[in-house]
C-alpha cells in the first residue's frame, strides 16, 4: 500500500501542506463509486464483465442499489425510465466489447430525446487499447454522434473532475447522454480521493436567461396575434416549466398543442388543451397549426413527424421558438422570434407581462374542428378493441399512472387515449422510435417512483424485444404492469402496408409465445382477456394485484391508428376514419 | 459560398474525430481542416474551409458550439484576415523547360526546393486563389503530384491593416 502511495505521489514525503494528514489510498473503482455516492446515485443498472470486475468489487461495499438486468440495453433503457421519472441522470455500468456495444440503442434514444443518462463502460487497459484486444470495441468513437459529451479516462486521479462534469453536462442545459469510458487499469490504479468542489466547463455554458428585449417583442407578437397557439414540446419537462406554461396559458387564453414529447406538460383535460398535432394528432390540432397567426414553439423541435410536408407547415403564422438549444432554431423551419434560454425562466421573464388576448372567436373555431371530426374508434359489440383498452386503463388508474410505451400502434393510441394530467407521467421514445423500450423503462420508473402505479402499454412484437427482463421484474417483485395491444402484427408496418403497399403484408405478421405462460413461467400473473368485460375485469385484477403482471389484450388485426398525416403529405392532408 | 472558419478547441485525445464526425454526420462539406497548437498551452486552433448557404453555414457554427471541447468559433470570411496555405507541386521539367518553369514561378513568389532528373518541386504560400492560378500555370507542364496544406488564417490585428 505505502510502496503504491509513493509511486503515485512521488513527492509525498515532502513539505507540502497535505503530508501531515495523508489521505488514505483507493483504487480508482473505489473512487468512483465514491463519485456516483457523492453525486447522489441510489440507484443504478448495469451488467459485469472482465473489464469492470474493479468497479463491481467497489460496488459490492457501497449502498448503491445495482439493479442486474438480463441484458444491457434493459439496463439502460430502464435507466431512461428512471431519468425521465425523476430528472435526474440514470447510470448505467456495463463491461468492454459487448456489455458496451449493448447500450448503444439505449444512449441514441436518450440522445434524440434530451434524456439525462451517465453510462459508464468498462475498456480494456490502456495499453491494450488499439490492439483488437480481447472484449476492446472502440465505444468512444462508435458513440460519438449519439452522446452529448464523452470522456475516456486515462489517470484514476481524473476521475472525480470527470464524473462531476459528466453528471453536469448530462443534466443541465439541453439533457442528454454522457458516456465515461473506464480502462481496467484506471479502476486498479492507487491515487488519492480528492473531490473538486466546483465545475467549471470552458466550452459549455448553456444559456439559460432569455434576452429581455427579445422577451418584449414576443409579447408585443402576442398582443398582435388573433389566433395564437402554443406548440409544447418535452422540453418543458426537462425544464420543469410545467406550473409556468399553465399560469402563462390560463392569464392569455392561448389554445395548446403538443407533441408526443411534451404529453403530460400541460392537463389534457383542461378547456385549453387541443391535442397532439403532428402525424398522428389530432384533426383540431393540426388544423390549428394550420390556421393559426402566431405558432410558439416551446420546448420542442419542428420535428419531421411534427411538420410533414416543410413546405406546407403552419403556413400563415409568424414563428417564436423559445428552447436553450439554439442549433435547434431555425434548423427545420425558419423563425421570426427566437427565445433562446431555459423555458422556465423564458416564461417566468413572460409571466409579468402576459395579458389576455381575445381568442374567442379562435378557440370557437378550435371546438368547431374538433366536433366535427372528433378523435374517435368504432366500436362494436363483444369485440374488445385497442383504443378501448387505453381508456378503460386511463379510466382504472383516474388518468394518473405513469404510462410508458413500447413502439407502434399501441404507442399513438396510449398517446391519443390516455389522458395525462402532469409532467413525467408519460414515457415513451419518441426521437428514435425504439421497440423494446417501453417494458425496461418501466422498471426504471418503478424503480423512481415506487409509490406510484407503473404500466407499460406494449404491443405484442415490442414486448418481445426486451420480454428477458420479466426476470428482473419477477427478482425484485416490481409491482410493475404490462398491458399487451396484442394484434397478432408489427402493426403499425402494417398500417403503412395497408394504406401504401396495397395490403402487401411483407413480414409484418408475427407470432407470439403464449404470453399468460411466459409471465408464468417467470413467476409473474399473466391474464388474458379477449372481450370487453374480460378486459374490465383483468384490468382490475392487474391492479389490485400487488405485483407484477402481464395482460395480453387480445384485439382485432386490422385496426388502424386514425387520424394520420401520410408520410410526405401536409398536416392539411389527414385521413382519418371520417374516410371510410 | 465558401467559408472560412477559425475554431478554437481543447487540445484533447478525439477532438479532431468530434468535429470532422460532425460535419460529415450532418452533411456539411469540408474543403480543408488544419490543426495545430494556438498560443494557449491544451488550446488548438482549426482552421476549418467550408462551403453552404447562410442557413447551413449557421447550423455549423451552433453545432460547432454545442460540442464541449469547442471554445470558441469565429466566422472570419468577411473579417479582415489573413488566409494562407502551402503548396508543394512536383512538375515535370527538362533542362528546355525548367528556366521557364522557374520564371513563371517568379511573381507568385514561389521557390524549387528540388531539382531531380525529370521533376521540379515547387513550393509557394498564398490564399487559395493563388494557389490555384499558380496551379493552373504549372499543369500544362505535366504535374506528377500535388500536396496542399489547406488554408490556416487569423484575423488581421487591429491597428496595422495593410496587405502583405
Ligand atoms: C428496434 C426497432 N425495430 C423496428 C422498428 C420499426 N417498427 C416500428 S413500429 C413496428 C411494429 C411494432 O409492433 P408491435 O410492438 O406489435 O406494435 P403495434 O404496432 O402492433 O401496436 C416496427 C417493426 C422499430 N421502431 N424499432
Ligand atoms: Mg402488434
Amino acid at each position: 500500500m505505502n510502496t503504491q502511495k509513493v509511486d503515485v505521489m512521488p513527492e509525498a514525503g515532502s513539505a507540502s501542506p497535505d503530508a501531515e494528514q495523508p489521505r488514505k489510498s483507493m483504487t480508482g473503482a473505489q473512487v468512483l463509486v465514491e463519485c456516483l455516492k457523492r453525486e447522489g446515485v441510489e440507484v443504478m443498472f448495469g451488467y459485469p464483465g472482465g473489464a469492470v470486475l474493479p468497479i463491481y468489487d467497489a460496488l459490492f461495499d457501497s449502498n448503491i442499489r445495482h439493479i442486474l438486468t438480463r441484458h444491457e440495453q434493459g439496463a439502460i433503457h430502464a435507466a431512461e425510465g428512471y431519468a425521465r421519472v425523476t430528472g435526474r441522470p440514470g447510470v448505467v455500468l456495463a463491461t468492454s466489447g459487448p456489455g458496451a456495444t449493448n447500450l448503444v440503442t439505449g444512449i441514441a434514444d436518450a440522445h434524440m430525446d434530451s434524456t439525462p443518462l451517465v453510462v459508464f463502460t468498462g475498456q480494456v487497459p490502456t495499453d491494450m487499447i488499439g490492439t483488437d484486444a480481447f472484449q476492446e470495441a472502440d465505444i468512444l468513437g462508435i458513440t460519438m454522434p449519439i452522446t452529448k459529451h464523452s470522456y475516456q479516462v486515462r489517470d484514476a486521479r481524473d476521475i472525480p473532475r470527470v464524473v462531476r462534469e459528466a453528471f453536469h453536462i448530462a443534466s443541465t442545459g439541453r439533457p442528454g447522454p454522457v458516456l465515461v469510458d473506464v480502462p481496467k487499469n484506471v479502476s486498479n490504479q492507487m491515487v488519492e480521493f480528492e473531490w473538486p468542489e466546483e465545475v467549471s466547463i470552458r466550452g459549455y455554458n448553456p444559456t439559460y436567461d432569455p434576452n429581455p428585449a427579445q422577451v418584449a417583442r414576443v409579447m408585443e407578437a402576442i398582443r398582435q396575434s388573433r389566433r395564437p397557439l402554443l406548440y409544447i414540446g418535452g422540453g418543458v419537462i426537462h425544464s420543469g416549466a410545467s406550473e409556468e406554461l399553465r399560469k402563462f396559458v390560463h392569464r392569455t387564453g392561448i389554445p395548446v398543442v403538443s407533441t408526443l414529447m411534451g404529453l403530460g406538460a400541460f392537463p389534457s383535460d383542461d378547456p385549453l388543451f387541443v391535442g397532439m398535432l403532428g402525424m398522428h394528432g389530432t384533426f383540431a390540432a393540426n388544423r390549428a397549426v394550420m390556421e393559426c397567426d402566431l405558432l410558439i414553439a416551446v420546448g420542442a423541435r419542428f420535428d419531421d413527424r411534427v411538420t410533414g410536408k416543410l413546405e406546407r407547415f403552419s403556413p400563415k403564422s409568424k414563428k417564436v421558438h423559445i428552447d436553450i438549444d439554439p442549433a435547434e432554431i431555425g434548423k427545420n423551419v425558419a423563425v421570426d422570434l427566437p427565445l433562446v434560454g431555459d423555458v422556465k425562466r423564458a416564461l417566468q421573464a413572460m409571466l409579468p407581462e402576459a395579458e389576455p388576448v381575445d381568442t374567442r372567436e379562435w378557440l370557437a373555431q378550435i371546438r368547431r374542428w374538433d366536433a366535427q371530426w372528433p378523435l374517435s374508434y368504432k366500436k362494436e359489440p363483444g369485440v374488445l378493441k385497442p383504443q378501448q383498452v387505453i381508456e378503460m386503463i386511463c379510466e382504472a388508474t383516474a388518468g394518473d399512472a405513469v404510462i410508458t410505451t413500447e413502439v407502434g400502434q399501441h404507442q399513438m393510441w396510449a398517446a391519443l387515449f390516455y389522458k395525462f394530467r402532469r409532467p413525467r407521467q408519460w414515457i415513451t421514445s419518441g426521437g428514435l422510435g425504439t421497440m423494446g423500450y417501453g417494458f425496461p423503462a418501466a422498471m426504471g420508473a418503478q424503480l423512481a417512483a415506487p409509490d406510484q402505479r407503473v404500466i407499460c402499454i406494449a404491443g405484442d412484437a415490442s414486448f418481445q424485444m426486451n420480454i428477458q427482463e420479466l426476470q428482473t421484474v419477477a427478482e425484485h417483485r416490481l409491482p410493475v404492469k404490462v398491458a399487451i395491444i396484442n394484434n397478432g402484427y408489427l402493426g403499425m408496418v402494417r398500417q403503412w402496408q395497408q394504406l401504401f403497399y396495397d395490403r402487401r403484408y411483407a413480414e409484418s405478421r408475427i407470432s407470439a409465445p403464449d404470453f399468460v405462460r411466459v409471465a408464468e413461467a417467470f413467476g409473474v400473473r399473466g391474464i388474458r382477456a379477449q372481450t370487453p368485460e374480460e378486459a374490465r375485469e383483468a384490468i382490475r385484477e392487474m391492479l389490485a394485484d400487488p405485483g407484477p403482471v402481464v395482460v395480453d389484450f387480445v384485439v382485432p388485426e386490422e385496426e388502424n391508428v386514425f387520424p394520420m398525416v401520410p408520410p410526405g403529405a401536409g398536416t392539411d392532408e389527414m385521413i382519418g376514419r371520417w374516410d371510410d | 459560398m465558401r467559408r472560412i472558419l477559425a475554431v478554437l478547441v481543447n487540445d484533447q485525445p478525439g477532438v479532431l474525430a468530434r468535429v470532422a464526425g460532425l460535419f460529415s454526420r450532418r452533411g456539411f462539406n469540408i474543403e480543408s481542416i488544419t490543426v495545430g497548437a494556438a498560443e494557449e498551452p491544451g488550446l488548438s486552433r482549426m482552421t476549418i474551409v467550408t462551403s453552404g448557404d447562410e442557413r447551413t453555414l449557421e447550423q455549423i457554427i451552433k453545432q460547432l458550439h454545442k460540442l464541449v471541447d469547442v471554445i470558441k468559433v469565429n466566422d472570419l470570411t468577411d473579417e479582415p484576415m489573413v488566409a494562407r496555405e502551402l503548396v508543394l507541386v512536383k512538375v515535370t521539367a527538362n533542362a528546355a523547360t525548367r528556366p521557364e518553369i522557374s520564371h513563371i514561378i517568379e511573381p507568385f513568389r514561389a521557390a524549387i526546393v528540388d531539382v531531380g532528373r525529370n521533376s521540379l518541386v515547387v513550393q509557394a504560400t498564398g490564399d487559395i486563389d493563388k494557389i490555384d492560378a499558380l496551379i493552373e500555370l504549372l499543369r500544362p507542364y505535366g504535374i506528377k503530384e500535388i500536396a496542399r496544406t489547406g488554408i490556416t488564417a487569423l484575423l488581421r490585428g487591429s491597428l496595422a491593416r495593410v496587405r502583405v
